[in-house]
């Protein structure tokens, strides 16, 4: 196996009015060719700017990289100049966007918007750019691989025309025109109606198998994350404080955050035990509690998650906790 | 414990402290952000004071009422007369400081006149909705089928040329603007959920009205105010200079280039010192406005 | 789409009869008797009867009222009284001057506001931005008539450069008009060196009128770009790889410009309405200048015409930028 993507003590700030807000303290990730790597944590722990920070689509500022590396294949992505960005966009980095609905421009056509992104990858590649109509010729084989009718139809028509699965279905198809190694996907089901949601699901899985692609999928939603990937990394409050393998995760976590997010989720099986909550509220990123970023919600925090903040060592084969306290 | 108990206080208080500080902050940089702002401010300033002060702090008062001093005639710039002196040797310092006042009265009058008509029409408008609506839109649609100043120069035309009518004229111009302002705040505040809460409680409409309609709405109304009293004066001088609003020998900014005009090129500076200031009043009042904006439409700002 | 454009087509006939119907109410209010105004200056009491007879106006109101209908659809306006032409010949020479600035005056609006709009929001808070910043807060604000009047000073009276004012010079022989716009009829004609006289000769109104739509035009297109700029399908179109310039140009562009085309409407609407002014400074034979001699002279039908035609062609340009708009918004056209 090659490792397609690191991310070592990768730190992002945003300047604001109010001050700096710490967004991305030392997150350290590595996804290997294809495997499939799910993000979970609440919203506004920093899933989505973690995953826009792999193209560098954070805007600078008011963004700003504070220390560390995104290596894709052994390539630092923060260092490349901006046309060695482009090359990566689309063709070998490719992304899954939440909200269909605004992530489509609502004046051009579907086709004008994969037309330009495969021209726009030809000509960041240096290669000959395709003609409109080569390049309509495979958007429109992509988007009857993700299971779209008529896609000569589909082509013409402008996003309000469409329902919103058939939107998040353009989109994906969006993100396939590049070939490429790495899928991004930032809550690709959270603007989707339930059952819609399982169909889109079920199709990234697809697509993931048969391209062999790997995948990062970024979810609010343990469920979501569980069924469809291999490992999972928790993140809370900008940092991650567990990755283990999707099964092992569920049935023993080890950081307590990770044991609050999970006896969060009601358990069909077993109705006769309640959901917990966790109490408190996330903290706030301008200024983040010193030490572990957890500690002031945690029933084991002690004097030393106050001071010392935890770094994510491994404890088991496969699996790394960022918690003082944890063992194995 | 007790210690985590003191610290998680003192957090929040520094919080608080925080959260204070923050409005004011937001408020200073928003004023120092925009040097243009504290531009307008401190044009609108002058202006008003030279309103204010004019008959006291003018150079050569017996010029004022327009007396004929030929001898004077057409002086060029000096340290007697900074801004020289127009056909009948009159200061036009000093005319323009009188001026001021006048132009800013009209301004002003045009302005609230307009506000006190088109406001109260739009919330009515904005909240009853129905037939009322329907019909209080059309008839203001009415007046705006024909643009500003061609519907004020057909009103003086009808109504007969000078600075009264004028006022009448560019009033009945201005009210549909704020009727249409006043009317789509209202329906969008209708709509908002803090008023079906009101409803349901049991708020009567007038409360309503006066609680959460007009105090969501006024600030746009002033924001357009400031602009429109620049535009007003804008709107009275091209009158005078066109010969319909105020008549010479009236110190008024637009009816002196109007005559100065005749003079050019040769004798500049008389038609362009009485334009400076109008131009400065309005670009005072449009600033103004914008620096306005930004402090009371939190919403129109994101950074 | 079609019932789209049947609306915006009702809603203009709508307008256009209420501007008659605004025009006939302005004309009754006037404290003068227009049966005075109409008989003449120097008319005695029975000559003002007469008139009066003549022209309906001892009749009840809504009969004058359907007289001056019916004499709008034949295009009647009536008669200038200083002149005694018919108003709406009057009009048909006029009114093509007019509008040639006009549209002279949006295209260069048009053609440097958007540009500089896009400039100013891709360098945000740059030095760029507050220069157009400034700027635009100047157009709007400065007094069209005295703008002129330093441009006359500085380009024809001090340098020399352009003619004061008038449409043509007085020595060259003017050309039958085939579409009343010089620019376009001596580009028909051939007639080159007309074409740069002409050109000459609008330059300076056309810009002291095109200011403020420009100001305008930039300001909103900056901050539509603005905030185009920051939308979800940019920086999705980023992320797929679409080129920089077509995100920009294409893209972010396409959607600032809906909110831009609205403001043309209305901007256009005022620079008709400027035209009073911008045609007084610099002599230019049009409607406005037409209308400000009259309303000087008390002569009222001719005012009442420009009313009228100046009120016509705001509700046209505003029903063809609805049109437009349909054209570029696909929601709207299968609404």
């Amino acid at each position: 196996m090659t490792t397609l993507l690191e991310i070592d003590d990768y730190r992002l700030a945003f300047d604001t009015f109010d001050g700096t807000l710490h967004v991305l303290d030392g997150i350290d990730i590595r996804v290997e060719a294809g495997e499939t790597l799910g993000v979970v944590g609440e919203t506004g722990c920093g899933k989505s700017v973690l995953a826009r920070s792999i193209l560098r689509l954070n805007p600078t500022p008011p963004a700003r990289v504070v220390s560390g590396e995104i290596r894709f294949r052994g390539e630092d992505v923060l260092a490349l100049p901006e046309a060695g960005i482009r090359r990566l966009r689309g063709s070998a980095i490719a992304m899954v966007f939440q909200d269909p609905a605004t992530y489509l421009n609502p004046l051009l056509t579907v086709a004008t918007q994969m037309e330009d992104a495969i021209r726009g990858q030809d000509a960041a590649a240096g290669g000959r750019v395709r003609s409109r109509k080569a390049a309509s010729a495979v958007a429109a084989d992509l988007l009857a691989a993700v299971g779209l009718p008529e896609p000569a139809r589909l082509l013409r028509s402008h996003p309000h025309q469409l329902s919103g699965g058939m939107r998040q279905r353009v989109l994906i198809a969006m993100a396939l025109l590049g070939n490429p190694s790495l899928l991004v996907a930032d809550e690709p089901t959270t603007a989707l109606d339930v059952t819609v949601q399982a169909q889109v699901l079920a199709l990234i899985a697809g697509l993931v198998r048969e391209r062999g692609l790997a995948l990062i999928l970024i979810s609010h939603d343990l469920g979501v994350v569980s069924a469809s990937c291999a490992r999972v990394a928790v993140m809370y409050a900008g940092t991650v404080v567990e990755e283990a393998p999707t099964g092992e995760l569920l049935d023993r976590p080890l950081h307590p955050y990770s044991q609050g997010l999970i006896a969060a989720v009601p358990d069909l099986d077993r109705p006769e035990v309640r959901p917990r909550g966790i109490a408190g509220s996330i903290p706030s990123l301008l200024h983040p509690p010193p030490g572990c970023r957890f500690h002031p919600r945690c029933e084991r925090a002690t004097e030393r998650c106050r001071v010392e903040k935890p770094l994510l060592r491994p404890l088991l084969p496969g699996r790394r906790v960022a918690c003082h306290h944890a063992d194995a | 414990m007790a210690v985590t108990v003191e610290t998680e206080a003192g957090r929040q208080a520094k919080a608080r402290r925080r959260a204070g500080n923050r409005r004011w902050r937001l408020a200073a940089w928003l004023i120092g952000r925009s040097f243009a702002s504290m531009l307008g401010l401190g044009l609108v300033v002058a202006i008003v004071g030279l309103a204010l002060l004019g008959p006291w702090i003018v150079p050569y008062p017996e010029h004022v009422i327009g007396q004929v001093n030929l001898a004077d005639k057409l002086k060029p710039p000096s340290m007697a007369n900074w801004f020289g002196t127009d056909e009948v040797g009159n200061d036009i310092l000093t005319r323009i400081i009188v001026g001021a006042r006048l132009s800013l009265l009209v301004g002003v009058g045009i302005t609230l006149a307009a506000a006190a008509i088109g406001v109260p029409l739009g919330i009515l408008a904005g909240t009853a909705g129905g037939r009322t609506r329907e019909a209080i839109m059309r008839f203001t649609d009415l007046f705006l089928s024909v643009p500003g100043l061609v519907l004020a120069i057909a009103l003086v035309a009808a109504l007969g040329p000078g600075i009264g009518n004028a006022m009448v004229a560019l009033i009945l111009v201005w009210w549909p603007g704020y009727v249409r302002l006043a009317e789509s705040k209202a329906l969008a505040i209708r709509e908002e959920p803090y008023i079906e809460a009101a409803r349901v409680v049991g708020a009567s409409r007038l409360r309503i009205l006066w609680r959460h309609v007009l105090p969501n709405s006024i600030s746009p109304i002033i924001v357009k105010m400031s602009m429109d009293i620049g535009q007003a004066i804008l709107a009275v001088a091209s009158l005078g200079f066109i010969g319909l609003g105020a008549k010479p020998p009236t110190p008024e900014w637009g009816a002196m280039i109007s005559i100065a005009r005749g003079y050019l090129p040769d004798y500049w500076w008389y038609a362009v010192f009485p334009g400076l200031f109008i131009y400065l009043s309005v670009l005072g009042f449009n600033l103004l406005g914008d620096g306005l904006r930004d402090i009371l439409d939190p919403r129109s700002h994101r950074t | 789409m079609l019932t789209y454009i049947l609306r915006r087509i009702g809603l203009a006939g709508l307008m256009l009869f209420g501007l008659v119907c605004l025009t006939f109410v302005i004309a009754n209010i006037a404290p003068s008797d227009p049966a005075a105004l109409a008989a003449g200056p120097d008319a005695g009491r029975s000559q003002i009867e007469q008139a009066r007879r003549e022209y309906g106006l001892d009749r009840p109101l809504h009969e004058q009222f359907l007289r001056y209908v019916s004499d709008l659809a034949r295009l009647e306006f009536g008669r200038s009284i200083a002149t005694g032409r018919p108003v709406g010949a009057d009009l048909a020479r006029y009114f093509p001057a007019t509008l040639e600035l006009c549209i002279v005056a949006m295209i260069i609006g048009l053609v440097l506001g958007v540009p500089l709009g896009m400039l100013s929001a891709l360098h945000k808070d740059g030095p760029i931005d507050h220069f157009t910043r400034i700027f635009a807060v100047t157009g709007v604000a400065l007094p069209p008539f005295w703008f002129g009047l330093l441009l006359q000073l500085a380009f024809a009276a001090w340098l020399g450069w352009l003619p004061t004012s008038g449409r043509l010079s007085v020595f060259t022989e003017p050309l039958e008009p085939i579409t009343g716009l010089l620019l376009v009829d001596s580009l028909l004609r051939g007639n080159g060196g007309m074409f740069l006289e002409a050109a000459s000769y609008i330059a300076l109104p056309a810009l002291v009128l095109s200011f403020p739509c420009l100001a305008q035009i930039l300001r909103v297109n900056r901050s539509e770009m603005v905030e185009a700029l920051r939308a979800d399908y940019i920086v999705a179109a980023r992320a797929h790889g679409v080129r920089p310039w077509r995100l920009v140009v294409v893209h972010a562009l396409k959607n600032a410009m809906l909110p831009t085309l609205a403001i043309i409407g209305l901007r256009w609407g005022w620079m008709i309405s400027s035209t009073v002014l911008v045609e007084t400074v610099f002599d230019w034979p049009g409607t406005g200048l037409y209308a400000v001699s009259s309303a000087i002279a008390g002569d009222f039908k001719p005012v009442m015409g420009v009313t009228l035609i100046v009120g016509l062609n705001f509700m046209i340009a505003n029903l063809l930028v609805d049109l437009l708009y349909g054209v570029l918004d696909p929601r709207l056209r299968s609404a």
